[in-house]
């Protein structure tokens, strides 16, 4: 069993889409998750639908969301304070000892970040290359395991099948409770899924259904 | 944020005329752009904070389509595609420009102190 799950994201909500069911499920099994959300996505596109946010509101309205999604996930957080879309500007070098100062306090056995070049967004690529350099900081006997996502289109074919695939439909509810929890980036999602008039549960469990990773190799 | 009154946005634009000013100016499509869609570019420019202070300013447009120019000493500033304003409770003055999943496409703001974070 996993000691400490430590979850370093850059915005609210990845965790929610990426890794909620995986949260949860180990969470069910009484290890402590921690989630190290990097920014508040201050620069998110998404108002809700129709707007109820703006440019200004948005920070404060995701923290809550994102503090509510805790809840629902039932972990710790810690919010790090860095800006939305700025972390591939940032040092590498010292966003890595920023985390690694983090990692070393919670001693996890296990970090689930992105994966660096194919994760999409920008600050999913830079904070998940800078969670991989604080992890390789620790001595290798103590160095926790990662667990590191990728998203792009083409992750497969260019680096194979993922080999930690979690199903997740058995705690499904508690993701999509998740998702909701953060509305102002949900709406929009839902808005075009009645569209389509396609049933949401349905619909999200095949998209959503499982969480995939890649194990970290540290001797590649 | 409500529609935009063109007399009534005028007006409010105008109260920050002739003032040091903090701009905050953006325009996105998002960073999935060319994830959701193989032939799209991602393109986005933003500037927070930027100390400015203009002569004059206009807002243009009708219907759902506005441009906002601000005329400086020595060079302008405008967005085009602004829709929608709000004068906020520290007296700023927010318009942005929204697509029809209410996604942000466009904003300039104007404050008289620093935007926050
Ligand atoms: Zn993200």
């Amino acid at each position: 069993m996993e000691k400490h799950v430590v979850v370093i994201y850059p915005h609210p909500d990845d965790e929610a889409f990426g890794a909620a069911g995986t949260i949860r499920t180990f969470r069910n099994e009484g290890v402590p998750v921690t989630y190290l959300c990097g920014t508040l996505g201050e620069m998110g596109r998404n108002m809700g639908n129709p707007t109820f946010a703006n440019r200004e509101t948005l920070p404060e309205i995701r923290k809550k969301e994102l503090i509510d999604a805790c809840k629902v996930l039932d972990i710790d957080l810690q919010m790090l304070g860095y800006r939305d879309k700025t972390l591939e500007f940032e040092d590498r070098k010292e966003v890595a000892t920023h985390l690694y100062g983090i990692l070393k306090e919670l001693q996890p056995s296990l970090v689930i970040t992105h994966y660096p070049g194919h994760a999409v967004h920008p600050d999913h690529d830079a904070f998940g290359a800078a969670a991989i350099e604080a992890v390789r900081m620790f001595d290798e006997a103590e160095r926790p395991t990662v667990w590191a996502q990728a998203i792009s289109l083409d992750h497969v074919e260019k680096l194979g099948e993922p080999d930690v695939k979690n199903d997740v439909t058995g705690v499904f509810k508690k993701k999509l409770e998740t998702i909701m929890a953060h509305k102002s980036q949900a709406d929009g999602m839902l808005a075009k899924m009645k569209q389509e008039k396609v049933d949401i549960e349905e619909s999200a469990k095949a998209r959503l259904g499982s969480e995939q990773f890649y194990t970290w190799d540290y001797n590649a | 944020m409500e529609p935009i009154q063109i007399e009534k946005l005028q007006n409010e634009i105008d109260q920050f005329a002739n003032k040091n000013i903090y701009v905050h100016l953006e325009t996105t499509n998002g960073a999935y752009a060319s994830h959701f869609d193989n032939n799209a570019y991602n393109v986005g420019a933003f500037i927070r904070n930027a100390k400015v202070s203009f002569d004059h300013g206009k807002v243009v447009g009708a219907g759902t389509k506005y441009r906002v120019g601000l005329k400086l000493d020595i060079g302008w500033i405008y967005a085009e595609g602004v829709n929608q304003y709000e004068k906020n409770e520290n007296g700023q003055l927010l318009m942005a420009g929204h697509d029809r999943e209410g996604r942000l496409m466009v904003a300039l703001q104007l404050s008289e102190s620093p935007f926050q974070y």
